[in-house]
């Protein structure tokens, strides 16, 4: 089998597909997104708790789709508990540009998101793997515009 | 018809098709993908062109080409015949009575649009009814839906049951006085299901509503008659059936056209235009506003002799023996479910594998060179009822073998080596 399949389907990615983790509604949630590939029918909502430093107390996802679409979610999840929501945009904008394979200059250290970064070899699935951010950068926003309006 | 087989390859080989031979007509199919001989399987998407499609198309631009019905110059003439030659195959294509009955679309969707949009403004009352089945492609629902919301009218739907067949009974129970147009899929592109569009017809007609036909997944497979189907509309693309994209042909009974509204307007649609008002051409012309698509219909004539050469019959019998084989292969395999096994089936094989969802089946399968379609299929009505967000579809044409359908095979024993470990 070819390697670009066997450095996509990583036993890791496998894995949280199929446990992916902090799966679930998040009751005192204070910020949620959904998001949909339209092309693919791909669903997924994610809710978190963002507090007034702009930090992520805590997020959980729920929905269904792909083993990228639903290992990126997990991992992500994972990686953005704790971080400021400038953090989170950073790190997005790392992590897109080494899946798109448009990183200019050195590798930057993604931690975990590596294991992802064998979508860059299929620019069909990017939007799997990024699905999961597009939603948590849109409802962390929601909830900036909310505090704003307050 | 799909119990109780044994695999029988030399029955299969011996067949009315070669499809070696066939495939000599269609240069695309030598490609190499991530170095393996590529295995076309996306046919309901669309299918590859024979050389006498593309020869035709090149020998029109270099011979033929000008703008149709307006000329006096001799190449007009030309296009003009070529043109109207091309009307009177896709005439009998269908087996419509008359030539005026058949104007040419970009594809099915434009000709779903076309009525509902013209027939459907024209005759739709405030609490009239469209009754459309649970497995139609979106363009067979959304056009429905946007008439229903300017004209007051209202969309229901016909269900289905778990084999992919609609529920006789219950369109029976929704057919009424209200019913105004009943549009129904020949064959479902998302489960292969052939309805039967006779017998639907009739009881529709009985309580006076017309029946539009989206022929679109029917016309690669099988003779369509629309006489003897006894419809009123029908309409089908080209690119589904070896021809060109962007051609399609919409077929109207001709007094339901005549009284029509057009739907576009411009050049080609009118007999006389002033500022106080237009006068519109007879039909076709009158739904065929601009400068037709006039080489791409030349190329759908082409597709459809390269069909009549094959013969509807072999054609059948050679996907009929390629969907038994597929379905047989899937029986050694408890994780594969499979979407539709209505009895009256086309070259459609739709599935999901346990545990590996559809779209990372394409990505793998695509490695080794096999092409299949993955997601919802323009059906997500299908996809709900089946509680699934997507399937992984194989299709089959003529130029298609059990070779093809074993490499489709090995190819899914990759996914679950990655995913099974």
């Amino acid at each position: 089998m070819m390697d670009d399949l066997k450095a996509l389907y990583q036993e890791v990615i496998i894995d949280h597909s199929r446990s992916p983790r902090n799966f679930g509604s998040l009751e005192s949630a204070n910020c949620s997104a959904a998001g949909v590939n339209p092309l693919c029918g791909d669903e997924l909502t994610l809710h978190c708790i963002l507090d007034a430093d702009e930090i992520i107390q805590d997020i959980r996802f729920v929905g269904r789709g792909c083993a990228i679409s639903l290992a990126s979610a997990s991992i992500m999840t994972e990686m953005l508990r704790g971080k400021t929501k400038t953090e989170a945009e950073k790190l997005f904008d790392q992590f897109h540009a080494r899946v798109t394979g448009t990183a200019d200059g050195p590798l930057v250290d993604i931690g975990k998101l590596e294991v992802l970064s064998g979508v860059r070899e299929f620019p069909t699935r990017v939007k799997c793997a990024t699905l999961a951010w597009h939603t948590a950068l849109a409802a962390i926003n929601k909830t900036d515009e909310q505090v704003t309006t307050e | 018809m799909q119990s109780a087989l044994t695999i029988d390859r030399e029955r299969i080989a011996t067949a009315a098709i070669d499809p070696t031979a066939i495939r000599e007509q269609f240069p695309i199919l030598s490609e190499i993908v991530y170095g393996k001989n590529l295995v076309y399987l996306d046919n309901a998407a669309s299918s590859q062109k024979p050389l006498a499609v593309t020869q035709a198309l090149d020998k029109y631009y270099a011979s033929q080409h000008a703008n149709v019905h307006r000329g006096v110059h001799a190449l007009s003439d030309r296009a003009t015949e070529a043109y109207e030659n091309a009307r009177k195959l896709a005439c009998q294509f269908v087996n419509a009575e008359h030539v005026r009955e058949i104007i040419f679309v970009r594809g099915t969707t434009e000709g779903l649009n076309l009525v509902a949009s013209s027939y459907g403004r024209h005759r739709l009352k405030p609490g009239d009814e469209i009754l459309v089945s649970e497995m139609e492609h979106h363009s067979n629902i959304v056009p429905w839906q946007i008439i229903a919301e300017q004209t007051g009218s209202r969309v229901r739907m016909i269900p289905m049951d778990d084999s992919g067949q609609i529920i006789q009974e219950e369109y029976l129970e929704l057919l009424h006085e209200k019913t105004a147009i009943v549009a129904i899929t020949y064959v479902a592109n998302s489960l292969g299901t052939v309805n039967p569009i006779k017998q639907m017809t009739q009881r529709a007609h009985d309580v006076g509503a017309v029946v539009v036909v989206d022929a679109a997944q029917a016309a690669p497979h099988l003779e369509i008659d629309v006489r003897e189907l006894e419809c009123d509309f029908l309409t089908l693309s080209g690119h589904k059936m070896y021809g060109p994209t962007g051609i399609g042909i919409l077929y109207g009974r001709e007094e339901l056209l005549d009284a029509m509204p057009p739907y576009q307007g411009g050049g080609e649609m009118i007999k006389r235009v002033t500022f106080s008002g237009s006068e519109y051409a007879e039909i076709p012309h009158k739904f065929e506003a601009g400068t037709p698509n006039i080489a791409d219909s030349v190329g759908f004539g082409e597709a459809a002799k390269f069909m009549w050469n094959i013969g509807f019959d072999a054609i059948a019998s050679h996907e009929h023996q390629l969907l038994e084989y597929c379905h047989e292969r899937a029986e050694e395999f408890s994780d594969i479910r499979i979407f539709g096994m209505a009895p009256q089936k086309s070259g459609v094989f739709a599935f999901e594998i346990d545990g590996i969802h559809a779209h990372d089946i394409g990505t793998i399968v695509d490695r080794e060179g096999v092409a299949i379609r993955v997601g919802h299929h323009c059906a997500m009505p299908v996809m709900r009822h089946f509680n699934v967000a997507a399937t992984a579809r194989a299709s089959f044409a003529v130029y298609n073998s059990i070779e093809d359908i074993d490499r489709l095979f090995d190819a899914l024993d990759n996914a679950r080596e990655l995913f099974n470990g």
